[in-house]
């Protein structure tokens, strides 16, 4: 089998097909000895361009980069490159497939990794696009969930905090419409609610509950999935100031989860999940991070011999 | 002769667009930049029609529409009839469609879009009922009234 897109942009780009196949190779690169891994990316060149700083993301695509044997050119902030002058995103991503085999890349500006793949003869991965989309964290969350419970269909997950702005819960949504009985409880203050439309999209596929309390659908949960409240979203700062605490995850949680519970969370994260929780079975937030570098490894690995 | 065909004789050479939702003759003269052109348009708001109840009309003296403005007409007005007239003869007759795409009609109101960032030509997919815009860049959708202020 091969991947059906030349270029990874957004989530809602996969077929349930590609989803199920890059878990499967991603699952395959942690099974697979160094010694046969680092020989994948042998000569090849991936281009890390990093428009908007994101250490956390772009340490895991050069690891796994590296770990393949392939080198990595690039810049981890727009300060140092031609942007800076002035060039259009265009003439940059030209410029650099005539480098490279593979473009990463980063940028503030919302669609800049599909404008990016347009003008690219060499594919391009999006690591993160402004608030629109960032693929490859949706993947590692879906394959962090298959990993720990086998399968994703028929699992009860519950998604926590921001559900307005955040991005990673958005895609997250659409992501696991695609698989089968997959039941959403929506845990959010009033303010912070899942858009409608979004719901509208996906109320077919899942079966959505809503709720403002934690502890109301807890022990039918499988999965809580965390997010933090962003305090740049809000403009009136009173306001962040009442909603910041609404949702402190600790130990007493536990208490009323079912047997396997886990807590995802994209990180970083700030208050919301108590150190406390960290050293327990629920903490699944550290290994869903390091989860990000056979999914992106295997993401590379299916991108290098792609023709566009 | 029907009711409905009575109206389609102010021009002799040109178009008419029947069978326009009431209120969306102004919208329609705006869009397509007929107030700016020299030949004659007249339009006709609220008047009775045997299939809508009330409809408007716009006829447009020597003019035919392009393909990228019956796109523009279906946008707000999907479902209008589009009448070719040569020498006060009807000699086409079509119903216009929802467009499945409206690149370049309608700019994107994402201030973060790289189609606003960078001065590109938009890109935008259409959904039906309800009607909604999704940029295929920033993914972001328009609902009808936003899709009204923003076409071109």
């Amino acid at each position: 089998m091969t991947l059906s897109l030349t270029d990874i942009v957004s989530i809602s780009d996969f077929s349930r097909k590609d989803i199920d196949f890059v878990l499967d190779e991603a699952a395959r690169m942690e099974k697979l000895p160094d010694s046969k891994k680092n020989e994948l990316l042998k000569d090849k060149v991936v281009a890390s361009l990093f428009f908007e700083p994101s250490t956390r993301t772009r340490l895991s695509f050069e690891t796994a980069i590296q770990s393949l044997g392939g080198s990595v050119v690039g810049f981890a902030d727009a300060k140092v490159s031609s942007t800076k002058k002035g060039e259009s995103l265009s003439d940059t991503i030209r410029v650099v497939g005539g480098y490279a085999d593979i473009i990463v890349m980063r940028h503030w500006i919302e669609g800049a990794a599909k404008r990016a793949a347009e003008v690219s003869d060499k594919p391009i991965v999006n690591g993160g696009d402004g608030a629109n989309q960032h693929p490859t964290q949706t993947l590692l969350d879906l394959y962090t969930i298959k990993k720990r419970f086998g399968k994703i269909s028929g699992l009860n997950i519950g998604l926590l905090g921001d559900l307005k702005y955040g991005r990673t819960v958005h895609s997250l949504m659409y992501a696991l419409a695609k698989f089968e009985n997959v039941n959403v409880f929506l845990i959010a203050p009033e303010s912070l609610k899942m858009p409608q439309n979004i719901i509208n999209d996906v109320k077919d596929k899942i079966a959505i509950k809503e709720t403002e309390k934690v502890e109301e659908f807890l022990p039918e949960l499988d999965v809580l999935y965390a997010t933090r409240i962003q305090k740049e979203r809000f403009v009136d700062e009173f306001e962040y100031e009442q909603i910041k605490n609404v949702y402190i995850l600790g130990k007493d949680l536990l208490k009323h989860a079912k047997k396997g519970f886990k807590i995802m969370h994209p990180l970083p994260r700030v208050n919301e999940i108590k150190q406390e929780l960290d050293s327990t079975d629920a903490a699944l937030y550290f290994e869903q991070s390091e989860n990000g570098v056979p999914v992106r490894q295997a993401l590379l690995n299916m991108l290098k011999d792609v023709k566009k | 002769m029907k009711q409905d065909d009575v109206r389609l004789v102010p021009i002799s050479n040109g178009t008419v667009l029947d069978h326009l939702p009431p209120g969306s003759a102004l919208r329609i003269i705006k869009i397509l930049g007929l107030d700016k052109v020299e030949t004659a348009v007249t339009l006709a708001m609220h008047t009775e029609s045997a299939s809508m109840k009330i409809k408007d009309l716009v006829f447009i003296e020597g003019k035919e529409l392009s393909e990228e403005e019956i796109s523009k007409v279906g946008l707000i007005a999907a479902g209008a009839t589009l009448n070719l007239i040569k020498d006060g003869v009807v000699k086409k007759k079509a119903q216009i469609g929802m467009p499945n795409h409206a690149d370049g009609l309608i700019k994107c109101m994402n201030s973060k879009c790289i189609t606003k960032i960078e001065g590109l030509p938009s890109k935008f997919s259409i959904s039906k009922d309800p009607l909604k815009a999704k940029c295929r860049y920033c993914e972001k959708e328009m609902n009808e009234s936003e899709i009204f202020k923003v076409i071109k």
